[in-house]
């Protein structure tokens, strides 16, 4: 790159990350003061001629006591989502790491593949396989695990079920990034010395992949919390999260001032959350 | 015994568990692939499957409205992984092979899109547009604008990983054999970096033609793909919604595989050259 260098003087580095820096200042890091001053504003205001600043702080009162219960709904839902995302991601990432062979990449590639399917429509398929009189419903029925009227769709369970299933690939890649990069000789080494395969998981392999353990639950939670597609199609209205009440705000009431401070709140639990976490596990090279 | 279940563990059950999981994510692509095929004709019961018929793959523009949407997704798609695509590069060479000050605040300002959930990034811009008078005037530019917002981290990550592990060696030697600056990088490094590239473009496509939270938010009246898919849910979905899932999948598949046997026929190639 020596020869941009000389193009664009000693300052080359600058014309590079020029473009980038200032379309992510304008398009993200300014509309974010700007959600910041819109959470502050008059909500008699309107969408078309804009909201006046008053400085309203009562504006994140109203919204905590009107929503909160959408809010922890939505951190509990996609906490369990991302515990079950872990368990099922890390068995997918071990196996391909170390036991898929030559089908290392097949794998990897079938890990992705999913994704080129519009998420709106697979999502809506899980409709279909959790409906009513669906051959799911029905067995499970049959084997007394569910209720003569019991239901999958339309409960907490199914969207937990499609934040799980939609996040899953956030989990895997990250997971599978850190065990690729493990030493197999570290787990053999580890039995020659008399070690249990439960041993050598828990004290080899396990802490070897915490950065992706970190980088995975942060990538599944994130999306997963401010998510309102799997309530809405799978779940019924008091299965409503966060996601769900600031789109509403947004388009339909048009009280942007209420959902811009929700949707502060929600952000400012995230970022909270990451630091503490990736603090914690000791991984502050994420970044 | 226990050791040898153990060990067997250790062979086996790992990777038949591993691979029901793949099998759970592919359950609603073969229900997709399964509906492409419903004739919905006969009942209004759209979420079981009733009858089989070609009709769908033979009229897939048929549902009114869903083609041009298509048309508005694929546009927007091809635009903002261009321009992205472009700017994430150039990132990515700065952070990889420059020191400058300001370094690692980029990286944060890199990192802080890829943890921001969509929906506080799709209503943050939409404050910013009613802020600045836009408010009437959102629609395909504005859904651009904001999809390659968010595209530019996933390329940056993506390339920068390619960037980072190539050999530096390789452009030291084309120095040696007097290649001038300029031939080094077209001849040597692009080319190396080049898959990083292709994979950061259609990670931004798919990320693109899939968005929907960021979408809905600052689209006005224009009409994506996954806005009609949206809106249709909430009435009847047309079966034909299957056949373009499904198409998507597997022309998105095919680039893969063509990818990769081309990259091994290459290697190959190298190989029998030495």
């Amino acid at each position: 790159m020596a020869s941009l260098q000389r193009v664009f003087g000693k300052n080359s580095a600058y014309w590079l990350i020029g473009p980038a820096a200032v379309w992510l200042a304008i398009f993200f890091l300014f509309p974010m003061l700007s959600l910041l001053t819109t959470s502050l504003s008059d909500p008699a205001g309107s969408p078309i001629y804009g909201y006046d600043l008053t400085w309203r702080l009562q504006n994140y009162f109203e919204a905590i006591s009107d929503y909160w219960p959408y809010m922890v709904r939505s951190l509990i839902y996609a906490g369990i989502a991302t515990l079950l995302c872990l368990v099922l991601g890390y068995v997918l990432a071990y196996a391909i790491a170390f036991k898929a062979g030559r089908w290392k990449n097949v794998m990897l590639v079938l890990v992705i593949a999913p994704f080129f399917t519009s998420f709106l429509v697979r999502t809506l398929s899980w409709k279909l396989i959790l409906a009513d009189n669906g051959w799911l419903v029905e067995s499970l029925q049959w084997l007394h695990i569910l209720g003569e009227d019991g239901r999958l769709l339309a409960t907490p369970f199914a969207v937990v079920m499609g934040l799980t299933y939609n996040f899953l690939p956030f989990m895997i890649l990250p997971l599978y990034t850190s065990l690729e990069k493990i030493d197999p000789r570290l787990n053999e080494a580890a039995a020659d010395l008399y070690s249990s395969p439960w041993q050598r998981f828990t004290k080899v392999i396990w802490p070897l992949s915490i950065p992706g353990v970190v980088g995975g639950t942060l990538l599944t939670f994130i999306p997963a919390s401010g998510d309102y597609i799997n309530s809405d199609l799978l779940g019924n209205p008091n299965t409503q999260m966060v996601g769900n009440k600031i789109q509403t705000l947004f388009t339909d009431a048009s009280d942007y001032p209420h959902a811009a401070a929700l949707s502060v709140i929600l952000m400012v639990l995230i970022v909270g959350m990451v630091l503490f976490y990736v603090r914690r596990a000791g991984t502050e090279d994420l970044l | 015994m226990i050791t040898r279940l153990g060990s067997w563990i250790g062979k086996h059950l790992m990777l038949t568990l591993g691979i029901l999981v793949l099998i759970y994510m592919y359950v609603p692509n073969m229900i997709v692939a399964l509906m492409s095929f419903n004739d919905s004709s006969q009942s209004r019961n759209l979420y079981t499957f009733q009858a089989f018929t070609w009709d769908n793959w033979l009229n897939p523009c048929e549902p009114q409205g869903m083609c041009e949407a298509l048309q508005v997704s694929i546009s927007i798609g091809l635009l903002s992984t261009i321009v992205a695509t472009t700017i994430g590069t150039l990132a990515a060479f700065a952070l990889v092979r420059h020191r400058f000050e300001g370094r690692s605040t980029m990286n944060l300002m890199l990192f802080l899109p890829m943890a921001t959930p969509e929906i506080v990034m799709g209503s943050s811009l939409l404050a910013l547009f009613v802020a600045a008078g836009f408010g009437g005037q959102l629609g395909f530019w504005t859904i651009l604008i904001a999809h390659i917002m968010f595209n530019i981290s996933f390329v940056v990550v993506t390339v920068r990983s390619r960037l980072a592990g190539l050999d530096s060696n390789l452009e030291k030697a084309a120095s040696d054999l007097y290649a001038n600056e300029w031939q080094t990088f077209w001849r040597v490094t692009f080319p190396l970096v080049f898959p990083g590239i292709l994979a950061a473009a259609l990670l931004a496509f798919s990320l693109s033609f899939d968005d929907f939270i960021i979408t809905n938010l600052n689209s006005g009246t224009t009409v994506t793909f996954p806005m009609f898919v949206w809106g249709a849910a909430q009435r009847a979905i047309p079966m034909q919604v299957n056949v373009i899932g499904t198409l998507m999948f597997i022309i998105a598949l095919a680039i893969v595989i063509a990818g990769e046997v081309m990259s091994r026929r290459r290697a190959k190639g190298k190989a029998a050259a030495f």
